[in-house]
């Protein structure tokens, strides 16, 4: 037996720099130029549990992702953390996608990829933070999904019952494969990636596919395959006080304290 | 010209219990309704739900569309969401909000897409606006860099989908008699949507004061890394009787629980009293206390946007303010 686990991986800009990012007060793009990008902190515990899966199994580990020509860099991230296969989809056509678009993009990816057993993705990225993908793939799919998974217990390799967090708790649910899980991260450690993976990721290919290759029709994909619109942006007026105080720290926190019992909230 | 579709809710029920986002989203889902002359309907799931239909019914839902079986006693994705995009083809609602619960966020995408429309999650408000002669669902979520709100629309998709999280509406009163129609539906299941069956729910309430019934929170951002940590905003809330909770990258690092992150992917809330520090102040953070009665923000960088949310700035290094606050919050507290 053989298990295939493809991992939906999604390159976004670093956390770090995410106050240098702004809009474009009138057309309302996001501008981002010269943030640097990573790997959705995430999606390495994807990665992680794709790995642990192999090792359960055997198999093997194939990373997809849609973006930019750049988002080949986390597939090279995915092969120096242990992935065997990577396909990135590219092309003009996909941008401006929202949940569904991307998620019919990733399916229809997938779909030429051929059998798998499992789809693993993060619970949510940094930057878009929908949690939609996940359950979107799993529809176009055409098979079950859970999300905020935190714990996998196989029964054996068809069969597994997750533990999904909910508020104050959690859900006991048994999946048949093949299926789509997202998974938060608590679920794993992430390991360091191997001097070996990371010699052997430095001069392997990835699968490029535009639109055309995955079978894609293009008003499913990119902003017209998207029924979501951004419409404009306005600014929030603030009706706060705005009072900024003076003085040393002593000072500042005197007044503070002062201020604070006239409101009559401490 | 085709009937106005219906405004509908997603009635989450777990254990018998509705959430308290529901009653949130009836609240805001009548007011749309009304502005749109269509009735409000609230989709309810269970084993046997006739008592909390007629509690929907006392919170304002004009009709309840009630669907029962055994097995819909937990959450199950694939019936849940088999279910309700069939009721959606049956009677195309023109609105449907669900709370951004876990178990929202887990069904939304899925209905959205098997019936192929847009769906916006955390929205920080919804509104109706004119476009092109029609009366759409506007929802305002947070953008980047300060304070800005982007509008998202689905101009051509309905229903129009969106998910809330908890706070951001208000819970309607109870009424003394509500007048709404239930229709109760005998839900049947398919092996398909059993591929993925939740077979066990585990419930334990938390102990301790609940982020959102805390009149006092300090909430800690990346700029407590200075001062290795989250110590001194612990000491503070503790001081003032308060909770500590934080933005993404203090939950991130560890220093609060994730349950405790503030904003539009973590927690909305109304406190009297809440204290910023070391938090630049992105909307995605401060759109989780915009209710707060008084705010205070503290942080090194005058330029923050923190400031403009705030009624009350402090500039300056944290490690410095903190103290000084501290000491004089327990001078006030031995009366000198
Ligand atoms: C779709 C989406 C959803 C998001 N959801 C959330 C959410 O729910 N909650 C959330 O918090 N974020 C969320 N974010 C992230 C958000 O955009 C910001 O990146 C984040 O809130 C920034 O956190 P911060 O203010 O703690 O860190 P930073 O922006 O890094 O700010 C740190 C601040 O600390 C100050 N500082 C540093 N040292 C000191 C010192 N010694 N004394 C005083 N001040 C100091 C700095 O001047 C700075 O202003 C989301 C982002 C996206 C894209
Ligand atoms: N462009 C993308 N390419 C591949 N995977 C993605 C992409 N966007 C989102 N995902 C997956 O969906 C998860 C949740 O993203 P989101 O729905 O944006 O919160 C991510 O952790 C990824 O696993």
């Amino acid at each position: 037996m053989s298990f295939h686990c493809i991992v939906c991986i999604k390159q976004v800009p670093h956390p770090g720099h995410f106050s240098k990012i702004n809009l474009d007060p009138v057309t309302g793009a996001i501008r981002r130029a010269g943030i640097p990008s990573v790997l959705n902190p995430l999606d390495k515990n994807v990665i992680e549990e794709a790995l642990c899966i192999r090792e359960r199994f055997s198999g093997k580990v194939t990373a997809i992702t849609m973006g930019p020509p750049q988002a080949r860099e986390v597939l090279e991230e995915a092969y120096a953390l242990g992935a065997d296969e990577g396909v990135l989809l590219c092309d003009l056509t996909l941008a401006g996608a929202d949940s569904l678009a991307t998620a019919y993009t990733l399916a229809k990816g997938i779909q030429k990829i051929g059998k798998y057993d499992l789809v693993l993705c993060g619970n949510e990225s940094i930057d878009g933070a929908t949690q939609q993908v996940g359950p979107q793939l799993a529809e176009l799919l055409g098979i079950p999904h859970v999300t905020h998974v935190v714990e996998v217990n196989w029964l054996n390799e068809r069969e597994a019952v997750v533990k999904r967090a909910i508020e104050y708790g959690y859900l006991k649910v048994k999946v048949k494969m093949p299926a789509v899980m997202t998974v938060v991260k608590s679920i794993n450690t992430c390991r360091l990636p191997s001097v070996l993976d990371i010699m052997g990721a430095a001069g392997k290919e990835v699968q490029k596919w535009g639109c055309c290759d995955i079978n894609g029709a293009t008003e499913c994909v990119g902003l017209p395959g998207s029924p979501t619109r951004v419409i404009g942006i306005v600014q929030v007026e603030s009706k706060r006080k705005r009072e900024m105080l003076k003085g040393s720290e002593e000072e500042m926190a005197k007044s503070a304290v002062k201020r604070l019992r006239e409101y009559g909230v401490i | 010209m085709a009937q106005q579709g219906e405004v509908w809710i997603f009635a989450e029920q777990r254990d018998g219990n509705l959430m308290t986002v529901s009653l949130e989203l009836l609240n805001k889902g009548k007011e749309l309704a009304g502005q749109l002359s269509t009735p409000l309907a609230a989709v309810l799931l269970g084993e046997q739900v006739d008592d909390l239909a007629q509690q929907l019914v006392g919170y304002g839902a004009q009709k309840v569309y009630a669907l029962e079986n055994k097995k819909l006693k937990f959450y199950q994705s694939g019936a849940y969401a088999r279910l309700i995009a069939e009721l959606i083809g049956t009677h195309r609602p023109e609105l449907f909000l669900l709370g951004a619960t876990m178990i929202g966020m887990d069904l939304a995408p899925r209905v959205a897409a098997k019936v192929k429309t847009g769906l916006t999650a955390h929205c920080s408000d919804l509104y109706l606006e004119e476009m092109q002669g029609q009366k759409k669902l506007i929802a305002a979520v947070p953008g980047w860099g300060g304070n800005f709100v982007v509008k998202i629309a689905c101009p051509k998709a309905t229903p129009q989908m969106a998910t809330v999280r908890s706070g951001v509406f208000e819970k309607p009163a109870k009424m003394q008699s509500g007048n709404g129609q239930i229709v109760k539906i005998a839900a049947a299941i398919t092996s398909e949507d059993e591929l993925a069956e939740t077979v066990e729910m585990v419930e334990s309430q938390p102990t301790g004061l609940k982020l959102e019934d805390a009149d006092i929170v300090v909430g800690g951002g990346w700029g407590f890394q200075s001062v290795g940590g989250f110590r001194l905003a612990e000491e503070l809330a503790g001081t003032l009787g308060g909770a500590t909770a934080g933005s993404r990258p203090a939950v991130d690092a560890g220093w609060v629980k994730e349950d405790r992150m503030i904003g539009s992917s973590g927690k909305t809330i109304a406190p009297k009293l809440f204290i910023s520090a070391g938090a630049s102040g992105a909307m995605h953070f401060t759109t989780g206390f915009s209710k707060a009665k008084v705010i205070v923000a503290i942080d090194q960088n005058p330029k923050a946007p923190i400031f403009e949310v705030a009624d009350i700035g402090l500039v300056g290094d944290l490690g410095k303010i903190i103290p000084c606050f501290l000491q004089e919050l327990r001078k006030e507290k031995s009366g000198v």
